[in-house]
Formats: structure tokens, sequence, C-alpha cells
């Protein structure tokens, strides 16, 4: 177990090792959604949801296999339950609100193989993180992943103005912008203790 | 009967090429950007990395083309899922049975091979339409073109932040390395570098071709 205080916890994923400046994880939708200031802040939003949903289930899964012994299982059934959860979520939005659902289209059911999500169901295992922990955990990488991502969103919408040379744009420019603001997260190292 | 034989033999070598080069799966349909960026920041790791992203993704071809048939269409993301998944744990065991020094440098990125788009990618764009055979081929091109990329990244980032290669030393020791390399920072500044290259190359071969000027990609 695991005895890092919450408030720690919080600042560390959110922060210090934000899950896409940091750890890569959930590159894709970061550089495929950021295109936007709305969409990116909804995106966030639904990514934290999924995030929360799956880090709850992965703890209870987590627990059931220590239980019956069998750690083999982990990766199969955890990728089977965010899979599961996202198709709840896309259910749930469906059903309640047509006009949201619309706006995500296809990066709902993409949540499935982003990497964020199962990246935060694995590292907290191994953290030994207990419910409470994993729960701090979930939603301060969720708030991570949607502050670089709306960050990101800020700064290429600025850049659609700029003039820039052809080779540059596409892929290469967000890259370069994405590496610029992961050494600005990197003077928040030491934040946490 | 022979002339078949050959088309699909010249067909299969394609397969294979197209994913070094061509279709290279980080550097022209930038997928699998998580793993690229996050265990290239040595040679070793990356080569590691991109091995073990390759037999994943030839043993999952394989199987999900001889069972193309069988998959009904509603299930067959979640049935891809968990034969990808199936082999990863495979290869974390190996891995970790093989170095466990290894398995500590690549941390959870192993795991993470099921969430990689480039396999699941492949899966569904190539093996449930195509024989074992060609899937298999496909399998070892993507894969051979995935570890190729990831080897360009380590290796450039290994010798600039650490002065070493393979963890050889190249330089005399007055050699300042570049400490952002080997960071997070450094693997999108180094990968940012080799899109531009390929761009430009692109650039260069289409020019001749296009009258129009000025059209945006």
């Amino acid at each position: 177990m695991s005895s890092d205080p919450l408030w720690s916890i919080f600042v560390n994923a959110c922060l210090i090792n934000n899950f896409v400046l940091a750890y890569f994880l959930g590159i894709c939708p970061f550089l495929g959604v950021s295109g936007k200031l709305a969409t990116a802040t909804r995106m966030g939003g639904a990514v934290s949801f999924v995030m929360l949903v799956s880090s709850v289930c992965a703890f209870g899964i987590q627990q059931l296999l220590l239980a019956i012994d069998a750690p083999y299982l982990r990766l199969i059934s955890f990728i089977a339950v965010i899979a599961s959860t996202v198709q709840l979520v896309e259910m749930f939005i469906k059903k309640v609100s047509p006009a949201l659902f619309r706006t995500l289209g296809i990066f709902l059911p993409l949540i499935t193989t982003n990497c964020a999500i199962l990246g935060l169901a694995l590292f907290q295992t191994n953290k030994g993180y207990d419910f409470v922990q994993c729960v701090v955990y979930a939603l301060g990488a969720g708030s991570g992943f949607t502050l670089a991502l709306v960050l990101m969103a800020g700064l290429r919408e600025k850049l659609e103005l700029a003039a820039v040379p052809d080779v540059v744009r596409g892929t290469a420019l967000s890259l370069v912008l994405a590496g610029i603001l992961s050494v600005a997260f990197m003077g928040f190292a030491g934040l946490g203790g | 009967m022979e002339r078949s034989l050959l088309e699909s033999q010249t067909t299969g070598t394609d397969e294979f090429i197209k994913g070094l080069w061509r279709e290279n799966p980080v550097f022209v349909q930038v997928l699998g950007m998580c793993p690229a960026l996050a265990v290239s920041n040595s040679a070793r790791n990356a080569l590691a990395m991109g091995l073990a992203t390759m037999f994943v993704l030839v043993m999952s071809n394989a199987v999900i083309s001889a069972l193309r048939r069988m998959i009904p269409k509603q299930v067959r993301i979640a049935t891809y899922i968990l034969v990808i998944a199936t082999f990863v744990t495979v290869v974390d065991y190996v891995i970790q049975a093989i170095s466990l020094d290894l398995h500590k440098a690549l941390g959870a990125f192993i795991a993470l091979i099921v969430v990689n788009c480039l396999i699941l990618g492949r899966a569904e764009a190539f093996a449930s339409k195509n024989s074992v055979g060609r899937s298999i081929l496909d399998g070892f091109g993507m894969g051979g073109g995935f570890s190729f990329a990831l080897l360009c990244l380590g290796a450039v980032r290994e010798i600039l932040g650490n002065g070493t290669l393979f963890g050889f030393q190249l330089f005399h020791d007055a050699f300042q390395s570049w400490v952002v390399m080997i960071l997070p920072s450094g693997g999108f500044f180094t990968l940012a570098a080799w899109l531009l290259v390929f761009n430009a190359v692109k650039q260069r071969r289409d020019r001749p071709q296009s009258t129009v000027e000025g059209v945006a990609p």
C-alpha cells in the first residue's frame, strides 16, 4: 500500500507527471482533437469521466484477480472493462443528450483505444493505491489531460492565423508545440514533494 | 495457375515493402505515437519495443485473418482487442523472463501495446480482409517499419542526449550531452524533426509532377 497524501497524488498526476506531456499517453486524441477549443474541452470531460469509472472498475477487478490468484488475466479484463465502459457511456450520452453525442461523434468510441485510460488503470495497480487514492489519481489524471488538451487547442487556434512554411504545417508543427508545452510543464517538478 | 502464383508473390513482397517505407506507420501514417515517443530514449529500448510490437502484430494479424469468417461483424472490435491482449500478455511474460532490466525500463508500455492504434488498425484494415499469408507479411512489414522508425528516434535521442549508441560511447569525454533529448520534450522535438525530413523529401519528389501551386495538404 502506498502512503502518499491525497493532494500530492493529485498534483503529481495533474501537473508534474502529466499523462500527455510527461508519460506520452493519449497522444492520438491530443493531436487529433486539439484543433478547436470547444471540442477539446468536451473531449477532456468525456475522457475524465471514463477515466474515473474505469479506475474504480479496475480497482475492483484487481482485488478480484488477487482473490482468485490469476494475475495473468489482468490486462485482458482491464481492456474488456474499459471497452464496455466506453460503450455504456456512449449509450448513456446518446439517450440523455443527443446534441452532445453528435458533437463528439467518432471520438467517443475511440476513447477505448486511448492509452491514457489503460495506462491509468495499470499505474494505479503498480503503485498499490487504495480506493480513495485511486479516485483522486483518476481525477488528477483526467484534469491533467483536459488541461493539456485545452492549452494545446488554444495555441493551435492562434497558429491558424500565423504564416508558416508548408513543410512545417500539420503534425510536425503540433509536435514542436507539444515539446515546448512539455518543457513548460517540467517547471512543475518538485512541486508535490 | 502458375501466373496467379507469381502475381500473388509479387504483391506479397509489395505488402512487406510498403510498411517499411511508403506507408511507414510512424512517419507517414502517424500511428502508434505513444510508445514511439515514450520508450525511444535509448536505441536499445526502442529496438526492444519495436520487436515486441512486431511480434504482437504478426501473431494477431495471423489469428484474426484465420478467424475472419467466424467473427461476427458486430463484436469484431472486441474480439480483435481480446486477441491482441492475449499476445501482449505473452510478450509481457517473455520479456520479463529474458531480461528483468529491460522489463523495468519499458515499464507499463509493454502492456500498453494493447492500445497501440497501429495493431488494431492493421487488424481492421488488412487482416480482416486478406489471407493468412498476406496478413503475416503485412504484419512483418508494418512491424519492421515501426521498429525502424523507433530505432531512428531512439538512436538520435541517445546519441545527442547521452553521447552513446547501444551503450557504446561515441564521443570524447568533453562532449556536452543535450539533456533535453532524454527528457519527454526531446521525444516530441525529435519526432517533429524526422517528420520535417520526411515532408521535405516528399515535397521535393512531388514538385515536378504537380503544376498547381499552394494547395494545402
